[in-house]
Formats: structure tokens, sequence, C-alpha cells
């Protein structure tokens, strides 16, 4: 079997495993969002389906595929049954440039070269961006084509501030693009080599700390969850949905969180990389998966912590406070990454 | 020291941008919130008119939970009653149980012996406590964060099982009775309470550190849903909500009914009039009514707790089938009922929410000729447009749940 064979196969086998492997993490990443908002409210969460209730999710996937399908009668069918997968598509799609291990190197498998990517490309970023854009009109199609005052509201909100923090977001990711050189996220997590004060965040903090919070904002959950606040709009651009359309909807929302943290610690926290070197003998994947888990928990935490903005406090923070701030933190990084060479 | 205390012309001045916003507005789109909504608080209809994210227009719509609780006090008597008030306010229902009866021992002469003004007065502040904590949890949530109302549940529950101790009951205590109330204290009820007051006041402490200075709802509540004395006079918006506009108006102080004329407390008043203000009165109240309570369980005098006055109040439970005039007591009164003269009296008590007023006019005999409850969640829910109209939607939930309205107090 010649190297291009092998490669199509691993390709075809990385490109079914990942898919699958994150819908499973997404099923318990569910269970323990509940689990953790019961700790967080001194309650017990999920108790029953599975040991310590760990099934729940699959109970309530199978509960969502035996409701009936209902769509609205003044509704436009055709976008409203679109609207889910414009969502849950892209958001599967950025996994396939993120790196899990080496690339390129020395691994092997069975005698032949393999890459820990399924595609290495080279614009992996602005792939990202334009992934996360196009989910916006998901968002804002899901809210026009329920014909109802509440989803229009609560798509427009999405819409407005999808695009609001995209600016940020693309901004700050500049900063590390610089440092790497490269839009690859390949390249990106290879310029981390090394122990972890190798990594981007110490030099990008503040770029850093403005990607977490715009993607606050993409994965619209607390304290930017207007799209979908349910005191004020019951619960914005999903209340026409219902059975597994709304389940499609949620689900998108969970894989966008593993997607983002991963993107999030591969930018900045090193990828699939060990935080010291000693520790290289663990693998890349695994890593990687710790450090995703580590974000999602992060992102539970604030989830059920702090309060909601108000709409106009997150228009004048996004567009007065974070993208100034992301400029800022471009022009010091251009100026410093230029001088240093 | 302006900033402070503002005067009433520095209060409307702050309103101006929100009703510029109102006179700016172009096309509206309406959008029906409720009865069934999230943040109403039961079936509270609220029509908004929207133009973008601000309210341009409100038309509130009440009377989803109408009871007919009035017409049904007509063909009740006096004692049969007690248990309908429960269903006012329920979220305080010994309140209502003690507003009425106030009213009713008015009209009939009955005078409460010290120690039955006594226990009213201390199940009253803990309804005013499992109250305001109640309304902080849900006032939290409608701000976004559900963590926060599990844990005010939780310290509810220390305030419920006080008032089950007490009352043998959670939620519909029907405990108050004319001349009194229905049992005495429960063995072991002074230690459980005042252990419960004890800790409370941490409690409160702690719940301050999380949101009194907490960015994000300073943002959402300072200077928001600002409603002045003079919109608090024309309104009939009484309780919290009045204080916080400067106005120290208590009827616990200035017309002391039970044992409020014999402890020691503080009307809790701030200036600014906004939902951050509401959200500080309603913290001090607490810590006022843990002192009341202290008060009351340090003197709390002997004696009987419920009036001895054939005529009007019942017997006490266990001597009915050992005394023979205490049998014939329970038996006129529960199917005679207690006859009262003619007349009529209005008798006004603090409730958690607001002023709470009972009307009674009585022909005579055992049942009211007419009965009317004036409950503060009435006016709070109609001064609901001159509070919301150009602000944002997200602020009037905000404002919504900071007038604390009950629909069972509301539609009665």
């Amino acid at each position: 079997m010649s190297d291009p064979i092998a490669q199509l196969i691993f390709l075809i086998i990385k490109a079914i495993l990942m898919p699958v492997l994150i819908v499973m993490m997404v099923a318990f990443i569910i269970f323990f969002e509940r689990k953790f908002a019961g700790f967080f409210q001194g309650r017990v969460g999920p108790t029953y389906l599975g040991p310590w209730g760990s099934f729940q999710s699959f109970g309530d996937i199978f509960k969502l595929l035996s409701k009936e399908d209902l769509i609205p009668a003044k509704s436009d069918k055709a976008v409203f049954r679109l609207a889910p997968y414009i969502i849950f598509i892209p958001a599967f799609l950025v996994m396939a440039v993120m790196p899990f291990g080496p690339v390129g190197g020395q691994a092997n498998l069975f005698g032949y070269r393999f890459d820990y990517v399924i595609a290495n490309f080279d614009a992996g970023l602005v792939l990202f961006l334009a992934l996360g854009a196009i989910a916006v009109y998901g968002v804002v199609l899901a809210g026009w084509s329920s014909n109802s005052n509440f989803s229009l509201l609560g798509g427009l909100r999405a819409g407005a501030q999808m695009i609001s923090y995209e600016l940020a977001m693309g901004f700050s990711v500049v900063g590390v693009m610089l440092m790497a050189n490269s839009m690859s996220f390949v390249d990106i997590v290879n310029g981390q080599a090394g122990d972890f004060w190798h990594w981007y965040f110490i030099p990008q903090v503040v770029g850093g700390l403005i990607f977490f919070v715009a993607t606050l904002a993409e994965l619209n959950r607390t304290p930017f969850d207007l799209a979908e606040a349910e005191q004020e709009l019951v619960a914005g651009y999903l209340t026409e949905y219902s059975g597994m359309r709304w389940g499609i909807f949620m689900f998108a929302e969970y894989v966008n969180l593993v997607v983002i943290s991963g993107i999030v610690s591969t930018l900045y926290f090193g990828g699939w990389r060990a935080p010291l070197e000693v520790l290289d003998f663990i693998p890349g994947p695994i890593w990687l998966f710790i450090k995703i888990c580590a974000f999602v928990f992060l992102y539970m935490w604030v989830r059920w912590t702090i309060f909601r903005y108000r709409y106009n406090q997150l228009m004048s923070i996004g567009w007065k406070v974070l993208l100034p701030l992301s400029i800022l933190n471009l022009a010091v990084t251009a100026i410093v990454v230029s001088v240093a060479g | 020291m302006s900033a402070e205390r503002p005067t009433l012309e520095e209060l409307k001045e702050r309103k101006v941008l929100s009703r510029q916003r109102v006179e700016r507005s172009g096309e509206v789109m309406t959008v029906s919130m409720g009865p069934q909504h999230p943040s109403m608080h039961g079936v509270y209809r609220a029509v908004l008119d929207l133009d973008g994210e601000v309210i341009v227009a409100v038309r509130p719509e009440i009377g989803n939970l109408h009871r007919g609780v009035e017409k049904l006090c007509e063909e009740r008597t006096y004692h049969q009653i007690i248990p309908i008030t429960d269903r006012l306010d329920y979220l305080s229902s010994f309140v209502m149980n003690h507003g009425y009866c106030e009213a009713v021992e008015k009209l009939m002469g009955v005078e409460v012996p010290a120690r039955g003004r006594y226990i009213r007065t201390i199940a009253s502040e803990l309804c005013r406590i499992a109250n305001h904590i109640m309304w902080l949890g849900i006032h939290i949530m409608d701000l976004g964060t559900q963590t926060f109302f599990c844990i005010c549940f939780r310290d509810r529950e220390y305030v419920l099982d006080l008032l089950e101790m007490l009352t043998g009951a959670r939620l519909t205590h029907s405990f108050g009775r004319i001349g009194g109330v229905a049992k005495d204290l429960p063995d072991g009820f002074d230690h459980r309470c005042r252990k419960v007051i004890d800790f409370l006041p941490q409690r409160i402490a702690e719940y301050e550190r999380i949101i009194k200075h907490n960015r994000i709802y300073y943002k959402r509540a300072k200077g928001v849903g600002i409603f002045t004395s003079e919109d608090c006079y024309a309104w009939r918006v009484t309780g919290p909500p009045l204080r916080s506009a400067g106005v120290a108006r208590d009827l616990r102080k200035d017309e002391p009914y039970s044992a409020y004329d014999e402890v020691d407390f503080e009307v809790a008043v701030e200036y600014q009039g906004d939902v951050y203000d509401r959200f500080l009165v309603r913290m001090k109240e607490i810590r006022e009514s843990c002192k009341i309570i202290r008060q009351c369980l340090d003197n709390l005098p002997d004696g009987p707790f419920l009036a001895r006055d054939v005529t009007h109040s019942l017997p006490l439970k266990k001597n009915v089938l050992r005394d023979s005039a205490a049998m014939i007591q329970d038996f006129y009164q529960v199917f005679q009922g207690p006859l009262a003269p003619k007349g009529e009296v209005y008798r006004a008590i603090e409730a958690p929410k607001g002023e709470m007023g009972v009307y009674i006019r009585s022909e005579g005999g055992a049942k009211p000729a007419r009965i009317r409850f004036t409950t503060p969640s009435f006016y709070h829910g109609q001064a609901l447009p001159p509070l919301v109209e150009g602000e944002m939607v997200s602020d009037m939930v905000a404002i919504f749940a900071s007038i604390d309205v009950v629909l069972g107090d509301c539609d009665r």
C-alpha cells in the first residue's frame, strides 16, 4: 500500500471518528452541565438514568426524537426547516483544521506517516472566522422565519451581537497570527513549542481575554445570552422550535462550546502540547481533551455565576471597550514583533 | 450630598432620557408579554408597544387569576374567611391573616392578649423575611442568574421550617384567629428561631457581597425604573418602592398595631427610587425583621395567646371536649359564627409588599355585608406603565420584579 492511499484511509477514518467523538463528548457535556449546575445551586442534578444519571442526554434525545414535529402555520416553512442546519454544520467543520497532535513529524501508524489533523489548511483561522459568521445566518433566519415577535427580537439581538463581537474576536486573533507568522492552526501550535511559558496566553494576555469574552458572546452564553434570554424573550429565536429541531439547535450550541474551547486552547494554550516537556509521554490528543474539558468547565462556571447584560450595555462593551482594546493589542503586537524580528 | 439624597426635581431630571426615547419613537411592534411568560410572575399580561428594544407604551391586563375572593367572603362567617385571606398573597400568608384579624377585631372590639400580639408579630416578621428572600431570588433570576435563585430558596427554607413548626403549614398558614393566634409557640421554637435569626444577617451580608457590588447588577439596576415619591403618591405605590423613594412611611411605625410599638426598629429608607435602592431597602428590612423577632422573643409575655372572648373568638381546641362552656362556645362559633355589630371599619397593616388594607361593612350577624381588600400588588401592577415606558425590554423584567407583584394578591 503506497503512502497516498494510506493517507486517504487515515483521512476517512479521522473524518468519521472526529464527529462521532464530538457527538459523544457533547452528550456527556450536556449531562455535566446539568450536573455542575446542580452542584453550583445546591441540588443534585440528574440522577435516574444510568450510573450517576450519566445517560440523561440519551434519554433526552430519545424524548426529543419521539416528539411531534411542529411547524407554525404562518412560518416560512423552507427557511424554518433549513435554519437549524445552517448552525449545525459549520459548528462541526472547524474541527477539520484543528490539530490534535503532531503534524508532519515523526509520528507514524503501522509504518505510515500519520498527521494528527484532518486538513492542514493554510488559512485555518480565516476558515474559523468565516464559519462563525455563517452561523449568524442560522440564528437570524430562525428568528425571522418563525413569524413570532419574540423570535424576531431574539434573532435580531443575536445577529447584531455576534457581528459586533466577531470584530473584536477577529482583531484579537490577528495578534496570535502575527506572533506565529501564519494563519494555519498547525503552525500556531508549533509556534508555542516548549514549556507552558512559551504559550501565547502570556504575551497575548489582553488578546486572549478579549477573545474569551468575545467567544462568550459568540456562544450566546451568560453574560451575553440575550438572544435566548429566558426572562425577557421566552426563548428568543428558539421560541417556536420544538422536538428534534430544537434539539439540533441545542446540540449545535454544545458542539460550538467544544469547538470554541478547542480553539481557545489551540490559539492561546498550546493546543495539544503538554504544559511541561517532561510530560510529553502523554499523547497530544489527551492533552487537547484535558484542555477542552477545562475550558468547557470554565464556560459553565461563568454561565451559572453571573448576570446578563442589557442589550445596549452589551453593544457598548463590544464597540467601545473590546474593539479599541483589541486594535491596541494588535498595534502593540505588530510593533513588538517587527522590532524583535 | 445631592448624590446621596437627590431632591424631587433631580430625580425627575433623571427620567427625562426615557421620556425622550418615547417621544422619538417611530414605528412600533406590538408584543404580548404574558400571561404565559417566564418572568410575568404568574398570569400578568402586558401588551408592549416596542420601538426596537425601547418600550413605547404598556397596557397591563390583570384579572386572569380572579377568583372572586371578596364575593366568597360575603358567604362565610368571620372565622371561615381566614383561610381565604391566605390565598391573597400566598408568599406571606400570615400577614394577610394578620391584617384581616386586626380589621375584624377593630369591628368587634376584641382585645388581643399580649402574648397573642407578640406571636403575631413574630409570625408576621418571619413571613416578611421569607417574602423578601424569595423576592430577591426571583429578582436576580430575572436578571439572568439562576444559581442565586437556588441560594435564596435554600435560605428561605430555614424560615419556612420555622413557620411550619409554628403554624403547621409552609405556605398557607391560616394561623391568625379573631382575638389572637391558633397555637402557642411550640417547644423548642425559641431556640431554633434564635439560631435562624442569628444566622440570617450573615447570609444577608453574603448576598450583599455577591450582589451589591456586582458591576453587572449595579449597571442593570442603578438609575433604572425611577419612581419618585410624587409618582408613588399618584399611583398609590407603598411599601419598599415608596421607602426607596425617600419616604419613611411604614405602618408598623406610623400606625402601630400588634407589638410593633413595643419593639425598637428602624424604618429602612433609601433616596434614589430606583431598582437598586429597592433591593437595598428590602435587605435592610430583613435585618430589621430579625431585630424585631429577637426583641419579641426576649420580651415574650406570659398569659393567654387567644382572647377569652366568648362571643367572638374560638375556644382552645384542647378544652372543647373537657369543658362544657368551651364546648358551647365552640358550637356557637362554628355553627353560628361571631356576631359583629353594625358598622364599617378600615384597617391597614404593613404587608411585605406594601400597605394591605381591609375594609369591612357589617350589617350585624356573623357574615360581612361587604369586604374589600386593598392589596399592594394590585396598585403596583397598575403602576407598570409609568415605570417602564421609555425603558428597554430587559429593564422591564427587572423593574417588574423590583416592585414585587404577586398575582394572587393582585387579582384576588
